[in-house]
């Protein structure tokens, strides 16, 4: 196997199509005009020594090192900042160049120490591989002088005094440590936390000798701006920023590329492995959604794989108050088959169901709504995207024809204006927002629709041009308003529409916005945004270019979710911003696979590939192929599956890695639905939530013992490689093949490739899906068949999926969720940077450092009037039910509305949330619950009962404590 | 948080406000509140950041590349005594010298009744008239010890 090896080409690649040739020791090299002569010479294969140069960022020219000499011109420049001419005849390699490095070299380990046997950085130290390099054998200018090096002085006559020069290693930061006696002030840290994260968190203190790296204003990291994506600690040629893991494993020895198992960006890491130990997970410069850049969780937040409270055998009680007892896999299995065969017999065959989770494989997925279509023989199959996106698929699907974003990451460099609705990529999305926030920064506008002034509204350097803070619940309302400043001042494309969409279902849809009443003026009185800001808003996205629209959990988790959604496709069309780059309509996918469970079935009406059911065709492939005859009828989504278990129906349910308990809405709902049913299947790495309520727990694996694919926000299915053996024994996929297999369905798969070439065969828009084809490709985007053998990095360019695009009414129509004297708040919720959806697996690692509890944001003056201090622990009621948490008192959020994350189980944010859902999709009303915040003292009745109920079900027979 | 709404804080969006309309508006605001507060309070600097729209670690870049923007409360009087290469060659060193010792202080330190400080500088532009200083502003060259004694005099009073 081996280390994957990197090629550092020392300044980014020129995007230019004309080729310049030139002749670099001898050789003849064509590169891209612009190109640096490092680059061009990295290219022809011959690495000029270098130290403040590397690809990731721009050329910067400080360190001498890279000196070259070029025929016709004066004096020795540096190669990283000189272009390439043509006709150039450059030297790398001359006396005079070996002279200037060997003294430049000569400064710098002056000024560094000579430990390198004991070095961190030991075997990965550009420092080193330089002193190599030019052929340094001796520094003749000794330490006695000034240094960074040593605690005291070193000169004889002042010994033992203190070296005020020198600053002990900052710890602070969970993952990485930072060591100043290592720095050589290349400033590559610098440069990548401006340039390729955008938070400007580093900056070179002082100048001269007394220039210092500074984290914020000479703070320890974790106190600084610093947000922890490791791009510092990547760039770092020394052992300056080095990885806490490496400092205590040491050098890695093999790697993989595998695809992160946090958000929909589906970033490409190489997973670096002693033995098969994970020493640290480095991004990909190869990988296409993040194009070598991370963020706290996938680059760091790995260690939940070995966390103590990961549960390793199959378990099972006969009713959720006994304590767990574990079994052999066969038994779990056995009483899995039996139990449910039991069920069927009893209440019939629609009474159990599956969900698919959205953090496992496309495979895995795929196995889930197998398993319930052909062996549960109903269709009660669904998936967590039902709570997230599930408006997404029907929103676009009804306007253009498929459930997908329009586009790929790498579209956004060319996008002049952003509209970003509903989402904080900034926390969310961390990676896209860098790479969003890198386009701003070159001129680009950013246009964002949210209640609250979120990081992404007021970035550094990528400032929101317009904030559009609306009413939670108010977003078709806004949106239909800015089709009407577009329709109403003549900015529509009328080329566009008349080429590409109905032109008649236009006219009507023209004539709906023109009116009066959605006009920003009237829209005002009820969103609260001031019409001016949604005229200027809509004329900027009609006007300013390739305009691309962005959106999340905030459009669709309403009860007009998917109206919304329509509402944006509309603007899209309208504006013609559609089928090319830069432009599009792009949900910001929650979940590494929630693309992929959707993509594959995991649907109750429709089959892989979104063929509906009922479609005689699409069955009829799979009947002959699974040897089964189908449901014709659309089976339960998971809150009828739930009201179902109420009234007595539904009873038995295999939940594959998904905590429905915390992340579904009316929690009360949910436990007294899982609650009466008689077996409650989970498979998870923890016991989370749903456990609580479960009968049979199968322990899962995570994606670093696997092999399969995630498809990502952009339609990119990316393959995840297996590094380490499974913990528990087995890959999910390995789980629910046995678990079939005892249910009496004979399935064989050796390897879940061979399920990608089941989903290929009968899937149209997989056709050319294969994990060879993926070996050979890196990456893919669906459709990906005879008609696009490589993938569709963009959708719709000649015409939509649907034939024509599809104009729709988009009628507001306020959410039943009203304020009023006894709930007078709003509440929304949201995400935070350090910790991911029910923080199963973050809060299991250090990101808690960044975020511990869930707190309640507020804005001064309701908490004045309700005498809440900052901290306070503060009663949060809804009409559903109440929790307790601590106050965050702040102006990101207005008057009137209120805000917390939904990471923590204590907190129990979806206690509050109501029942109310989309009308389309049932997707829950997360952003719009009407509340009331009082003083209080401590955990309300349900915490404390809930507490007692998981400390009680979390009991395993033969273990002294519980296990969470 | 917006940062605490304390004097400091408020004086500090006074000054912003007078410059935040220039190009490149960080090197003024560094002025305008040396200006203000005899130096560049630490408290001021996350204030800046934010109505810029910058981070705070790059005010804190800038602020520290610059010498002469004081990071505490001067005495008095400052006297800056020129150390650059004309000045040298004309006896800066024994008038560096000498007036550490009628002050009994180093450069980059306030007598301890916070009557002065004295810093060196890098060249007035009075190279004609050297070995030159600048006691609040005001230059004054050709200096002797009889100006010197007569600086230390003035400055105490």
């Amino acid at each position: 196997m081996g280390l994957i090896h990197e090629i550092d080409y020392g300044t980014p690649a020129s995007t230019a199509e004309k080729m310049v040739t030139l002749t670099v020791d001898g050789f003849d090299v064509s590169v891209p005009e612009g190109t640096s002569i490092m680059r061009a010479s990295m290219e022809a294969g011959i690495a000029i020594p270098k130290l403040c140069a590397t690809d990731m960022v721009d050329a910067f020219g400080s360190c001498r090192l890279c000196l070259v000499e070029i025929e016709g011109r004066a004096g020795t420049p540096s190669s990283c900042t000189t272009p390439v001419a043509p006709g150039m005849v450059v030297h790398t390699q001359t006396g005079r160049l070996k002279q200037l490095r060997k003294g430049v070299m000569e400064l710098y380990i002056s000024d560094h120490p000579l430990d390198c046997l004991t070095c961190a950085a030991n075997g990965d130290c550009e420092l080193q591989d330089m002193a190599g390099a030019v052929g340094l054998r001796d520094v003749r200018y000794g330490y006695d002088g000034d240094n960074h090096v040593f605690p005291k002085s070193r000169n004889a006559l002042s010994e033992s005094t203190a070296n005020a020069r020198w600053m002990p290693k900052d710890e602070s930061n969970p993952y990485f440590t930072y060591d100043p006696s290592k720095c050589i002030v290349c400033s590559r840290c610098v440069r990548a936390c401006e340039e390729v994260q955008g938070t400007f968190a580093l900056t070179i203190e002082g100048r001269g000798f007394e220039s210092r790296v500074s984290p914020g204003m000479h703070q320890p990291f974790l106190e600084s701006e610093c947000v922890s994506c490791g791009a510092c600690v990547q760039a770092c040629p020394t052992a300056t920023l080095t990885e806490k893991s490496v400092i205590e494993i040491g050098q890695p020895e093999h790697s993989k590329v595998t695809t992160c198992a946090y958000c929909g960006v589906g970033c490409s890491f190489k997973a670096e492995m002693r033995g098969d130990e994970l020493v640290r997970m480095v991004p990909w410069k190869d990988g296409k959604a993040n194009r070598g850049h991370s963020c706290v969780k996938g680059r760091f937040a790995y260690g939940y794989a070995t966390h103590k409270e990961r549960i390793l055998n199959p378990m099972i009680r006969e009713t959720i108050d006994q304590p767990w007892r574990e079994v052999s896999w066969e038994e779990a299995y056995k009483h899995v088959a039996n139990e449910f065969r039991r069920i069927q017999y009893q209440y019939g065959k629609g009474s159990i169901g599956g969900i698919t989770s959205s953090r496992c494989t496309n495979e895995e997925t795929y196995l889930i709504q197998k398993l319930v279509r052909a062996g549960f023989g109903n269709n009660n199959v669904d998936t967590c995207a039902r709570v997230c996106h599930s408006p997404t698929g029907y929103g676009l699907g009804q306007a253009f024809g498929t459930s997908a974003g329009t586009q790929d990451f790498d579209s956004v460099e060319h996008s002049d204006v952003m509209v970003v609705i509903g989402a904080n990529p900034s926390a969310a999305h961390p990676v896209f927002a860098s790479r969003m926030k890198k386009r701003i920064r070159k001129g680009a506008k950013l246009i964002v629709l949210d209640p609250r002034v979120t990081e992404t509204v007021d970035s550094v350097h990528a400032k929101a041009d317009y904030h559009l803070p609306l009413k939670p619940g108010t977003n078709v309302a806004v949106v239909t308003s800015m089709a009407h400043v577009i329709v109403t001042e003549g900015l529509f494309n009328e080329q566009f529409i008349r080429e590409r969409c109905e032109w008649d279902e236009f006219q009507d849809y023209a004539e709906f916005v023109s009116e009066a009443r959605n006009s920003p003026e009237e829209v005002e009185k009820l969103s609260g945004v001031p019409a001016e800001l949604i005229r200027g808003a809509a004329r900027l996205y009609a006007t300013g270019g390739n305009g691309a629209i962005y959106y999340g959990l905030g459009v669709t988790e309403h009860s007009q979710g998917s109206t919304t959604v329509m509402a944006i496709a509309n603007l899209a069309m309208l504006t013609g911003n559609i089928g090319r780059k830069g432009v599009g309509v792009n949900p910001l996918r929650g979940q590494n696979n929630v693309q992929g469970s959707c993509d594959m079935g995991s649907f109750p009406h429709e089959l892989p590939g979104y063929r509906h059911i009922s479609g005689d065709a699409t069955r009829e492939i799979y009947e002959s192929l699974w040897g089964v005859k189908l449901d014709n009828e659309p089976g339960l989504r998971i809150p009828n599956m739930l009201d179902a278990a109420v009234e007595g129906t539904f009873k038995g349910i295999y939940i594959q890695g998904e905590d429905i308990l915390q992340s579904d809405p009316d929690t009360k709902h949910v436990s007294a639905g899982l609650a009466a049913m008689e077996c409650v299947v989970v498979q998870d790495l923890f016991l989370n939530e749903t456990a609580n309520y479960a009968h049979v727990f199968l322990p899962g694996s995570t994606f670093l013992e696997k092999d399969g694919t995630f498809t990502n926000a952009e339609r990119r299915i990316n393959r995840v490689r297996k590094v380490m053996s499974p913990k528990n024994g087995y890959a999910d996929w390995e789980i629910t093949q046995n678990l079939a297999q005892t249910m009496g369905l004979d399935w064989n798969y050796t390897h879940p490739s061979e399920i990608m070439d089941e989903i290929a065969k009968t899937t149209p828009s997989f056709a050319n899906v294969s994990y060879d084809y993926l070996e050979k490709m890196g990456s893919v985007q669906w459709p990906c068949n005879d008609k696009a053998p490589e993938g569709t990095p963009i959708m719709h360019m000649d015409g939509f999926v649907r034939g024509k695009g599809k104009f729709i009414r988009t009628e507001y129509v306020a959410t039943d969720e009203k304020t009023g004297p006894r709930f007078p708040l709003l509440l929304t919720t949201g995400r935070i940077l350090s910790q991911y959806n029910v923080g199963a697996q973050t809060r299991r690692t250090a990101n808690v450092m960044w975020h511990d509890e869930d707190r309640l944001e507020i804005h001064p003056h309701d908490a004045e009037q309700r005498g809440i201090r900052d901290g306070d622990w503060v009663k949060l009621a809804s009409r559903a039910g109440e929790t307790t948490l601590r106050a965050l008192i702040t102006d990101r959020v207005a008057p009137g509305v209120i805000y917390t994350t939904f990471h923590h189980p204590d907190t129990q944010a979806n206690v509050i949330t109501t029942d109310y859902s989309d009308w389309a999709t049932n997707c829950p009303e997360y952003k719009v619950t009407a509340v009331q915040v009082s003083p209080s003292n401590g955990p309300s009745e349900w915490q404390r009962e809930y507490d007692e109920l998981s400390k009680r079900s979390r009991r395993i027979e033969g273990h002294l404590e519980a296990a969470e | 948080m917006q940062p605490a709404g304390t004097e400091i804080a408020s004086r500090t969006s006074a000054v912003i406000n007078e410059f935040v309309g220039l190009e490149g508006p960080l090197l003024p605001i560094l002025h305008g509140l040396q200006e203000e507060f005899g130096f560049v309070p630490d408290e001021s600097l996350p204030v800046i950041a934010k109505a810029l729209n910058i981070s705070n670690a790059e005010v804190h870049g800038v602020v520290t590349f610059y010498h002469d923007y004081r990071r505490h409360p001067a005495g008095r009087h400052v006297l800056k005594v020129c150390q650059a290469e004309a000045c040298q060659s004309m006896g800066s060193d024994a008038v560096a010298a000498r007036i550490k010792q009628l002050l009994g202080i180093g450069f980059h330190e306030t007598t301890k009744d916070g009557s002065v400080t004295l810093e060196p500088i890098y060249c007035l532009g009075l190279c004609a008239c050297a070995p030159a200083a600048m006691l609040d502003g005001e230059v004054i060259g050709r200096l002797d010890d009889d100006k010197l004694e007569e600086i230390a005099a003035e400055v105490r009073l």
